[in-house]
């Protein structure tokens, strides 16, 4: 049973663990910022001494126990140390987004009855008296940079360092002592907002348990040292940055760096060379094609020996990372290429010392992925959740492919429902929605059993766990066999001329889809091969065109075959669409997520056309202009047929 | 002459300005029979925001280089901090606290924006080009002092994502932040920009106009800027001197001059007999 675990020699609390890492690593840079062109530092000692000085000043602001203090700002090392000195105080951090709009962050402010809030600068600050006065629970404010803050009034309004002062001077120590040893394992750690893509954002509280119990398991996992390096730069409301820049280096006494600014991320990242890194698939990609277009205007033998020795990583990168055996010649032509390509490339992405990689959040293109790990990084994907305190399932080294998220992490277990809805229950297990009983009881049963809203199955043998898709989008087909849209939509997506898939095929006989072209991908190859076109409309009724998406489907569709539980999403019949899918005519989401139920309504002739054998469909469609005129659009379509392949039957059936 | 001559009041926005801290008097400026700047007085007080606007020819730019003392004026007297200056070359004028951006960027473009914004520190710097160059010492120490100051500039004005970017290789509305940066870096008590917004899109000029409010609001310092964008002029400033053929034809707040009628004349064009 989960809870029947306790705390390793009574480092239950962070404050506790801060405490422990002065006493073995006192001297040892913790935190670092870059700032005025110098990375600052402060040693676990300092960044002790800091954080009291920080609670001592809470204590005189009249902070209670149980109260919420929120935080918002960009990640910098004084806006951690308010996370702990909230918690010394006996208090509950609640770190916002900061480019969150005043509205969301009123909401936030105003659901947790917070009464003070640490704010970086006059921004957010400003952001706050925007909402004041709907807000009579917030009593004062303390902010980080002064610059602009001069004329306010300071009644209050407190600096962070003066605040930190007149703690030192006057802070109540046997207070604080007092409410330092009260403090439990299941006290709660800090309070988590969901980014909430349905609905309001729900509070998750994360108990002591939660945060350390999953520190000290995933850290292991990675084998994670007091001596490694991160970058500090994703939100600091986000539950993965408490995770890496609290949680886990609090455990290990590992080191966090602050970049200076979020422009400077990148150049910051070549300084520090983290250890151990984590980033959402969008920076991968766009840093693979900044590599790219530079390789573009680089010099032809540049370019030639950019090429071949890449084609030589894909080729044995990956099975050197994992450890297996490869010829003797492969070896040391890869050694020759680390010399010449692969080291200085590395280098400039700030990748070189890179021992554990981290990518999550959404699927990653295995072209991305593999470009990655055949540099020889060890890259790896892990699936998560702010109420599992993020570790659900990840890769361990060795085992790492671009088309599963791994295996359950230590202390989880998993159990997949008859509908595909994937189930965990781990020690990191959130303790509840704050204020919102209903939810809680929703997501997680009387036996701890929780709720991911994700389809996905355990892979035989391997014993890793596939994501499928959202378990809401997951159908049956007509035949019984299961439909996962966003799968095959996905891999679609993969190819840089799709912008856009949208496959349909719940209860029917086979699938289809929907393709949108990629205009800046499809446009520049059309400039390249002097094919003349005049308008979206024109240049995806291209035969080239469609006979390049019909080969980008049927590679797909080979790719389905060879998954025996999804072969049957394979795509029969597509069209490429005469217009771009559109937040302003309401086929998309304003973040862009396809909204399926709409584009079903609003092509459902095409569609008919999909199914019932006709070659082309003429049609006409309505149409939004970004300064809310309407007009129409009026094509015919070439309905293609793909090419699916047999379908491999699973020995067991 | 108006109300605010004399400096010693507060502004709507509760900034404090000063007694006057320059005052020009009778000033004529000559080019061989061409006169640019005829008979004109005026005084910029401590802590101000004071422009210069007027038509293009109008001898705006002329008036700033008599302050930054390019120009010696052939009548009249230039009285700072209520002392009366006698002639002046550029350099002396910039060690006593006045720096300026001009109107056509005026940078090292081979050179990077950090090595750039240092050379602001020119005037402060003591150690001969001896020491510099043994870089021992007292040529060290100073150079970590006023590359201290220099980042302070850097991180004020947020471009630290370009210290090491050649300024050549920067777009147009950064590299009028990096002369700016380069102004502040000499730690000026009255800082002159000519035309600090000319070729500026919307977002760029309403990013400079922060700046230049910043800088007024955090470090004290007075400015006097020339202007053609007359919306960014009446937001920014507490008095405006206008300018036309070399004469003064205007002195007052925003408002005063917006509702002055030789202004608007020489705005809109009246025909002259």
């Amino acid at each position: 049973m989960v809870h029947a675990t306790s705390a390793s020699a009574g480092l239950d609390t962070l404050p506790r663990l801060l405490a422990r890492n002065v006493d073995k690593f006192g001297d040892k840079p913790a935190y670092r910022e870059k700032e005025f062109g110098i990375w600052q530092s402060w040693t676990w000692s300092e960044v002790a001494e800091e954080i009291e000085a920080l609670a001592l000043g809470l204590l005189t602001l009249g902070v209670n126990e149980g109260d919420h203090i929120a935080i918002i700002g960009r990640n910098r090392p004084y806006l951690y140390w308010s996370f702990v000195a909230a918690e010394m105080v006996g208090a509950v951090p609640v770190p916002l987004y900061q480019d969150s709009v005043a509205e969301e962050i009123a909401y936030v402010l105003d659901h947790c009855d917070a009464r003070f809030v640490i704010a970086q600068d006059q921004e957010q600050i400003d952001k706050v008296f925007e909402v004041h006065d709907r807000l009579p629970g917030i009593e004062h404010m303390v902010y980080l940079d002064p610059r602009g803050m001069r004329k306010y009034d300071h009644t209050a309004l407190t600096k962070y360092q003066v605040l930190q002062e007149k703690g030192r001077a006057d802070g109540d120590r046997a207070e604080l002592n007092r409410r330092l040893d009260k403090q439990t394992y299941d006290d709660t750690c800090v309070m988590l907002y969901t980014s909430g893509t349905t609905g309001k954002p729900k509070g998750v509280v994360l108990s002591n348990r939660n945060i350390i119990e999953t520190s000290k398991a995933s850290s292991a996992f990675d084998d994670l040292r007091f001596d490694d390096e991160i970058l500090a730069y994703l939100p600091m409301a986000w539950v993965g940055d408490f995770i890496f820049s609290i949680g886990q280096a609090f455990w290990t006494g590992f080191c966090v760096n602050c970049p200076e600014s979020p422009a400077t991320m990148h150049s910051d990242l070549r300084e520090i060379g983290p250890t151990y890194y984590f980033a959402p698939p969008r920076v991968f990609e766009t840093q693979l094609t900044d590599v790219m277009i530079r390789m573009e205007d680089a010099g032809r033998f540049k370019k030639w020996l950019f090429h071949h020795f890449m084609a030589h990583a894909k080729k044995v990168g990956p099975d050197l990372l994992d450890g297996k055996d490869v010829g003797l010649g492969d070896k040391l032509k890869y050694q020759l290429g680390e010399l010449m390509v692969y080291g200085p490339l590395k280098n400039t992405l700030g990748f070189t010392r890179v021992r554990v990689g981290y990518t999550a959040g959404e699927a990653i293109g295995p072209e991305i992925f593999d470009f990655y790990r055949s540099l020889g990084i060890n890259l790896k994907q892990l699936y998560g959740q702010t109420e599992a305190s993020v570790f659900i399932t990840q890769q361990p080294d060795g085992e790492v492919r671009s088309d599963t998220v791994g295996v359950p992490s230590p202390g989880v277990e998993l159990k997949i429902a008859d509908n595909g809805e994937v189930f965990y229950r781990s020690p990191g297990v959130f303790v509840r929605y704050f204020k919102n009983d209903e939810s809680t009881a929703s997501t997680k049963d009387a036996e701890g059993w929780v709720a991911t809203g994700d389809a996905g199955f355990v892979e035989e043998g391997s014993g890793h766990l596939r994501i499928i898709d959202r378990a809401k989008d997951v159908g049956k087909m007509a035949d019984g066999s299961l439909f996962a849209p966003k799968y095959v939509e996905n891999k679609l997506k993969f190819f840089p001329n799709v912008l856009e898939a949208v496959v349909f095929g719940s209860s029917k006989e086979y699938c289809t889809a929907f393709l949108n072209i990629d205009l800046t991908a499809v446009g520049n190859w059309a400039e390249r091969n002097n094919i003349a076109y005049s308008s979206y409309q024109e240049l995806a009724g291209h035969p080239e065109v469609l006979a390049t998406m019909q080969s980008h489907v049927e590679e797909v569709n080979a790719s389905v075959a060879e998954d025996p539980m999804l072969s049957g999403c394979q795509v029969h019949r597509f069209v490429v669409l005469h217009k771009q899918l559109d937040a302003d005519d309401g086929e998309l989401t304003r973040t862009l997520k396809v909204r399926r139920r709409i584009i079903e309504e609003k092509f459902a002739d095409i569609i008919a056309a999909l199914y019932d054998g006709s070659p082309e469909i003429s049609t006409e469609t309505e149409v939004t202009y970004e300064d809310g005129r309407k007009g129409s659009i009026k094509a015919t379509l070439e309905v293609r047929d793909a090419r699916v392949f047999e379908i491999r039957k699973v020995a067991a059936e | 002459m108006n109300a605010l001559t004399g400096g010693n009041y507060t502004t709507a926005d509760g900034r404090k300005i000063g007694n006057t801290m320059m005052e020009m008097k009778n000033i004529t400026l000559r080019f061989g029979g061409v006169v640019a700047i005829k008979d004109i007085s005026f005084d910029i007080n401590e802590g101000e925001i004071r422009a210069i606007i007027g038509p293009n020819g109008a001898g705006k730019s002329s008036m700033l280089n008599v302050i930054s003392g390019f120009y010696n004026p052939q009548e009249g007297e230039v009285w700072f901090h209520g002392k009366k200056r006698p002639q002046m070359r550029p350099y002396q004028v910039a060690r006593q606290g006045i720096a300026r951006t001009f109107q056509n960027i005026a940078l090292f473009e081979g050179m990077s924006v950090l090595d750039n914004v240092m050379t602001g520190r020119l005037t402060h710097m003591k150690s001969g080009m001896l020491s510099q160059m043994i870089w021992k010492g007292k040529a060290e120490k100073e150079e970590t002092e006023n590359r201290e100051v220099v980042e302070k500039v850097i991180d004020f004005l947020e471009i630290q994502a370009i210290r090491k970017t050649p300024v050549g290789r920067l777009p147009y509305g950064l590299k009028k932040r990096v002369e700016l940066a380069r102004a502040l870096a000499a730690e000026p008590k009255l800082l002159l920009l000519d035309e600090p917004m000319a070729g500026m899109n919307v977002e760029e000029k309403e990013d400079m106009s922060r700046f230049i409010l910043d800088v007024n609001d955090e470090f004290g310092t007075t400015i006097a800027l020339i202007e053609h964008d007359m919306g960014v002029v009446m937001d920014l400033s507490d008095r405006v001197v206008v300018m036309d053929y070399g004469k003064k034809i205007g002195d007052g707040t925003p408002d005063e001059v917006r509702n002055n009628q030789e202004v608007i004349d020489a705005y809109l064009g009246v025909a002259h007999d």
